[in-house]
């Protein structure tokens, strides 16, 4: 049985509140950790665990909270990303709105770490009754006495926040998120200077994923190096990864860093294969902006070995042949899919979710809509293909933010290895427009 | 639905303006914007939109200029700024659900209710509006109504849902 970190009592009926939670272990990581650790043993322990950011970036946790300043009479901040909007990505609306005291534990032994007795928890706006479900949970951990004044007795304060967004992508970036809950509009901020330093209020802050912050609690009770011992080399743990798209089993899986791509996609544990009467065509793995892959790639590494679910086998060969875990967004196309049609989707997302601050970003994203449009809808030129490229490229790299590479790479991958399904579009555009229609020329398909 | 506005004087109820007090006591002392998207969202439950009345009373609330209320409100996309029918229908539009037949779904929505993306039934009761991804993939065709997830669509339960928002 693959170990469970997050979800081995998701299920339990009244998981949600505070007695069953507390009744199978809950809690125990802020007793522990209020009563016997300092914050420098907890923040050790998140280092030796070498969990890495689960929101996308794979940043190693321990080491952002290492670079947190600490100016004598400053406050501190924490605050929870969750604004959870890449698409594909369903993980942590569903560990919020199934189990909220695992997020609340985590807040709190976190805080405690970083030294803050204020923390947000940032939620999309559209999940107002994911945010009703944490209020409710922290009222609760209140009564009980593990948040306010002296929780414990340990003379450590702590409130915690739950902040609406308003509708928008570019606030799961953290410096935008930052602007947002200050009550402005979600424009990433230049960095230096990094929150660490100057963040909320233009004070010291962390911001971290739901998904990364509710490991702290299994890492208090049972120790840094036990998290290592899971996983795969610097994969260390387990990742939620939100299946979607032609499977059978759709949802949210917690798995051990290093399952093969092809075992966590055909496995009956896991998404159970293709839909009946279809092929595995192709594979986004971890949210809309990683590199698209087809099927075979997506299965196996060019040196013919299996492709792993771990942060260094999913970017094995670069982009070339590569792609990135991500958020564990994970989306897969039969044959039926036009992959043009999806990447013009993914395009116009990236143009309507630009915050247009940046020229390249805020004209490039809409350029590469109106070309995909036209290709998609029969009225492509035969330059098109190339032009594509060219525009990805002078995004890539030339934004504040990194909104402008995750629209990048989407159609830069797509074209790289499905550049005849582009040019079939435009060789015979009364063929691809019929109704249903899509490419069946030659491709892998498993 | 596109009535001319009356130049209508917004206030709070009294439990919304408790609630907004204890929204605003939230934050550290002189950072009382942050209340601005949690009291857009409040007024926007109250009002079915996001007036520009209620914009000037919020920004009255937290003391602040009005175009810093705008500027906000105009930047996300879940404030109504324009008046919309009894019940807005925010269909997801992004990739994965479209995977799932959305699209198709979509259409057939807009058959039952006759009208457009961005437009209101004559009646007043829906406004159809088409969003970006609401992290509900596993569980595509998706729609969002107020606070409420419509989920697994096909168009049968459409047309259910929409008996049902109807009676």
């Amino acid at each position: 049985m693959a170990t469970k970190i997050l979800t081995e009592h998701i299920n339990v009926p009244g998981i949600e509140t505070f007695d069953v939670y507390r009744k199978h272990g809950g809690y125990t990581a802020v007793e522990k950790a209020l009563k016997t650790m300092t914050p420098d043993a907890i923040v050790e322990e998140v280092k030796k665990a070498g969990v890495r950011g689960r929101g996308g970036a794979g940043f190693p946790m321990g080491m952002k909270w290492s670079f947190l300043a600490k100016p004598e009479g400053v406050p501190r901040y924490l605050v929870c990303n969750a604004d959870e909007s890449e698409p594909g990505t369903f993980k942590d609306h569903y560990l919020m709105k199934m189990i909220p005291h695992l997020l609340i534990e985590g807040m709190i032994v976190s805080s405690y770490a970083l030294g803050a007795n204020k923390s947000f928890i940032y939620v999309r706006g559209e999940l107002m009754y994911v945010i009703h479900i944490l209020e409710k949970a922290i009222a609760e951990a209140k009564a009980k006495g593990f948040l306010g004044k002296n929780i414990l007795g340990s003379g450590y304060d702590l409130e915690l926040v739950v902040q609406p967004g308003g509708g928008a992508y570019i606030c799961g970036e953290e410096t935008a998120l930052l602007e947002s809950l200050e009550g402005k509009r979600g424009n990433p901020r230049n960095k230096p200077p990094f929150p660490a330093v100057k963040g909320l209020y233009q004070s010291p802050t962390v911001v971290n994923n739901v998904e990364s912050i509710a490991t702290t609690s299994w890492i208090v009770n049972n120790g840094g190096d036990a998290y290592a011992a899971i996983g795969i080399g610097r994969s260390t743990g387990t990742k939620l990864i939100s299946a979607s798209g032609h499977i059978r089993k759709p949802g949210v899986y917690e798995i051990e860093l290093g399952v093969p791509v092809e075992d966590f996609i055909f496995a009956d544990e896991w998404c159970g294969g293709i839909r009946p009467g279809h092929k595995f065509k192709a594979l986004v793995a971890g949210g809309s902006s990683v590199p698209i892959l087809p099927s075979n790639l997506a299965l196996t590494l060019a040196n013919g070995e299996k492709r792993l679910m771990s942060y260094e086998s999913l970017s094995d060969g670069g982009f070339a042949t590569g792609t990135m875990l991500g958020s564990g967004g994970f989306i897969v196309f039969d044959e039926t899919a036009c992959i043009v049609r999806n990447t013009w989707n993914f395009s116009r997302f990236y143009h309507h979710e630009s915050c247009g601050q940046c020229s390249p970003c805020r004209e490039g994203t809409g350029w590469m809509e109106k070309v995909l449009h036209r290709i998609e809808y029969g009225h492509g030129h035969q330059q098109d293909i190339d032009l594509l490229v060219d525009v990805a490229k002078k995004i890539e790299g030339n934004t504040i933010c990194p909104l402008g590479d995750a629209a990048a790479w989407p159609v830069a991958s797509a074209i790289r290895h499905f550049r005849d399904e582009f040019q079939w579009h435009i060789d015979h555009p009364a063929e691809a427009t019929q109704p249903g229609a899509v490419y069946r020329g030659e491709m892998a398909l498993v | 639905m596109s009535k001319t506005l009356e130049n209508k004087a917004v206030v709070f109820t009294p439990e919304r303006l408790a609630k907004a007090e204890e929204i605003i006591a939230r934050y550290p002392e002189g950072r009382q914007k942050s209340a601005l998207l949690p009291l857009l969202h409040l007024l926007q439950e109250q009002e079915g939109w996001t007036s520009p009345e209620g914009m000037d009373y919020v920004a009255r609330l937290l003391d602040i200029q009005p175009i810093e209320v705008y500027e906000v409100a105009t930047f996300y996309t879940m404030y109504h700024i324009e008046p919309v029918g009894k019940h807005v229908i925010e269909y997801c539009r992004t990739g994965p659900c479209c995977l799932m037949g959305g699209e198709d779904v979509l259409a057939h929505l807009k058959q039952r209710l006759g009208i457009e993306t961005g437009q209101t039934t004559v009646d007043g009761q829906f406004t159809l509006k088409e969003v970006e991804c609401l992290a509900a993939c596993g569980m595509g065709p998706v729609f969002q109504i107020r606070e409420k997830y419509y989920m697994n669509l096909t168009n049968e339960r459409v047309d259910e849902i929409i008996d049902e928002l109807s009676k």
